[in-house]
């Protein structure tokens, strides 16, 4: 079983300076970054599934900045078998139509059976890379998965979609794009023999020239969206504190709630 | 014919969901602004009642009849047929939209990704508010975990826009529009998607991304048991119930009623908090609510910082106290 996991470093979010530059991009020098959230969701999936097989490899694919396999470290740690870093100056600024194109372009050139991306990213970006790169690839597109069940000898799977009720039960043949969520499973923390297994493990990098990518059809001079303004949003007023009995607490609530005509 | 097209999402029942009729408003008086056209697209295996329902808010509906968006995934199928509308309707023919709107849920996401990739539109997602400027949308969205707010627009002019539920209220044009048979003849369309059942899970509550009012639990709350005055307080003040991941992943409640950096994002009109402490990846789904009221024992917890009004003390006592004095209040 060979899997692929989309890996975006995202800005911490636990940090607290996230910062736009003067181009409206993310300065990234601002604040660390970390595998984001709901990639390690569908990291931990994919290992349980090729644990559960007995067999299988895990690839992670990231189009990101050249300190990427800083934070690709952590996901080698936890398991996965080795990394696709595709990186290009000329690549800085690229909307999400172009960043979709290029991980298609890259994945392109792997062999899997399915591709595992995050439901969506913290850093606000909207969770349309993964549906736009199974439309250029022409691979079912499964979302929302919330359990995922390969059936390898009949080459389909299976996925629980969330939806507004409960969940559709999705099935596709293989090879798939799906994107998953939290519900697959909290994801393990590396070990100290993940840790020291993953410096050895190989990341590959690939450039746009690999790719056969022009590189002005992509960065933020072929960009679909602009940034034209960015603020911080308006401070919250400054706390009220009660104290005292249960019912002086809930008298307040309710004084409160309906002083803003709320109730 | 330009214009501002609005592609209808459908709920459970087949009719249209609640997020289409609020998109339709604002897409109608952003029309008005443009001096644009608003056009409504259905596509569903028997489109009539939802395309009706949606000509009560926009001038012009069209609707598209596909059985497979009945028996397969709806996004990879209305994406075929929308990639085939803006193929046809070129700029030369004065026929392209400036804009195509959807909702920032689950089924307008994908349906967004899917088109850009099959037409190269870009795509601006979860905007909280869009204005009509220098013939195209500005749209302001919530990045970074609502730290930092943004106003983009469109490089050519045109795209796609998903915007996030109670961005508006909804509410009918004063005249019905008509509804329109559309054919198209898509020609390129992800592959389809089977499926296999629609399971509904008993006691599937209230979605919270379109809640004005939400009561959520933590892990102050205890257990299932501790979430039934969280529910009774949702009740009460006509809300919904949400929750903390420590919440959902004790068990007590499903995974839809998360808020936070991995779960939802709300921005309801009330958020009553209780026994949650407030982290960062908490905070982040639920601090532009419109009023945060916080039950804490602990006078410490972060969530001191950003709500509104933080009562210190136990969340089954100050709750069912509130729950007394919120029934005894006339109407
Ligand atoms: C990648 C990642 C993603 C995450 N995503 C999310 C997310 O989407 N959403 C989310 O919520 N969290 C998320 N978390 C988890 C987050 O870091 C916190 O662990 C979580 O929000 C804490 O939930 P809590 O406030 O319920 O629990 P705690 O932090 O344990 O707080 C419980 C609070 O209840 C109070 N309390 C206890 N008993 C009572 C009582 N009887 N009366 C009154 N108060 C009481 C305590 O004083 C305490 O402040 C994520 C973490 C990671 C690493
Ligand atoms: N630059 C990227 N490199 C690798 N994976 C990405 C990238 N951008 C998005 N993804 C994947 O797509 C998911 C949704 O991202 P987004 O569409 O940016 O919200 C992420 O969780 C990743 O799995």
């Amino acid at each position: 079983m060979r899997i692929v996991v989309l890996v975006k470093p995202v800005p911490d979010p636990a940090s607290a300076g996230e910062r736009l530059g003067p181009d409206g991009r993310l300065d990234r020098a601002s604040v660390p970054a970390v595998v984001n959230g709901n990639d390690e969701y569908v990291l931990e999936a994919a290992l349980k599934l090729i644990e559960a097989a007995g067999e299988g490899e895990i690839t992670l694919l990231s189009m990101a900045p050249a300190n990427a396999p800083e934070t690709l470290r952590k996901a080698l740690a936890m398991g996965a078998h080795r990394g696709v870093h595709v990186t290009d100056p000329a690549l800085g600024g690229s909307c999400a139509v172009a960043t979709a194109r290029v991980l298609a372009a890259a994945l392109g050139e792997l062999e899997f059976d399915m591709v595992f991306a995050g439901i969506d990213s913290s850093d606000g970006a909207g969770g349309i890379v993964p549906p736009a790169i199974a439309a250029h690839l022409g691979l079912p597109f499964l979302s929302y998965a919330a359990r995922i069940e390969p059936d390898m000898a009949a080459r389909t799977v299976r996925v629980r979609r969330i939806s507004a009720t409960g969940y559709d039960l999705l099935e596709a043949p293989l090879p798939v794009v799906i994107a998953g969520t939290q519900a697959l499973g909290e994801p393990r923390y590396p070990s100290l023999k993940g840790i020291m297994a993953a410096r050895g493990k190989e990341i590959v990098t690939r450039s746009l020239a690999d790719l056969g990518i022009d590189p002005e059809t992509v960065g933020a001079a072929a960009a679909t969206t602009v940034v034209l303004d960015s603020r911080m949003p308006p401070p919250r007023a400054a706390t009220e504190i009660v104290r005292g009995t249960p019912d002086d607490g809930a008298a307040r609530i309710v004084d409160f709630l309906a002083e803003r005509r709320i109730i | 014919m330009g214009g501002l097209w609005v592609v209808a999402e459908l709920g459970p029942d087949g009719g249209l969901a609640r997020i289409s009729t609020e998109v339709a408003t604002l897409v109608r008086e952003l029309a008005a602004t443009a001096g644009l056209d608003a056009i409504g697209i259905v596509v569903a295996p028997d489109p009539g009642p939802a395309a009706a329902e949606l000509a009560t808010y926009l001038p012009v509906v069209r609707a598209i009849t596909d059985g497979a968006a009945g028996v397969h995934a709806w996004s990879a199928v209305a994406a075929g047929h929308i990639a085939a509308l803006l193929a046809t309707e070129t700029p030369d023919a004065g026929e392209a939209p400036d804009a195509v709107f959807a909702g920032a849920g689950a089924d307008g996401r994908d349906l967004a990704g899917a088109v850009s990739a099959l037409t190269g539109l870009g795509v601006l997602v979860n905007a909280t508010s869009v204005v009509w400027t220098d013939g195209g949308p500005a749209v302001e969205m919530s990045v970074f975990g609502g730290k930092l707010l943004t106003t983009s627009g469109f490089t050519s002019g045109r795209g796609f826009v998903t915007v996030r539920p109670n961005v508006m209220t909804a509410a009918p044009a004063t005249t019905a529009g008509r509804v329109e048979p559309q054919a198209t003849t898509v020609s390129a369309s992800p592959p389809a998607v089977k499926v296999v059942d629609r399971i509904s899970e008993a006691g599937a509550a209230a979605p919270i991304e379109e809640a004005r009012v939400i009561v959520a639990g933590g892990r102050g709350v205890g257990g299932s048991d501790g979430f039934g005055i969280v529910g009774e307080l949702a009740e009460a003040l006509g809300g919904a119930v949400g929750a903390t991941r420590a919440a959902v992943d004790s068990g007590w409640i499903p995974y839809s009623q998360q808020i936070g950096q991995t779960g939802k994002i709300v921005k309801p009109e009330l958020y009553l908090a209780l026994g949650i402490s407030g982290a960062i990846q908490h905070k982040v789904g639920m601090r532009t609510s419109g009023t945060i009221v916080a039950v804490n024992r602990d006078a410490d917890a972060p969530i001191a910082d950003f709500a509104d009004l933080f009562v210190v003390g136990d969340l089954f006592e100050v709750g069912t106290a509130l729950l007394e004095r919120l029934r005894a209040r006339p109407g």
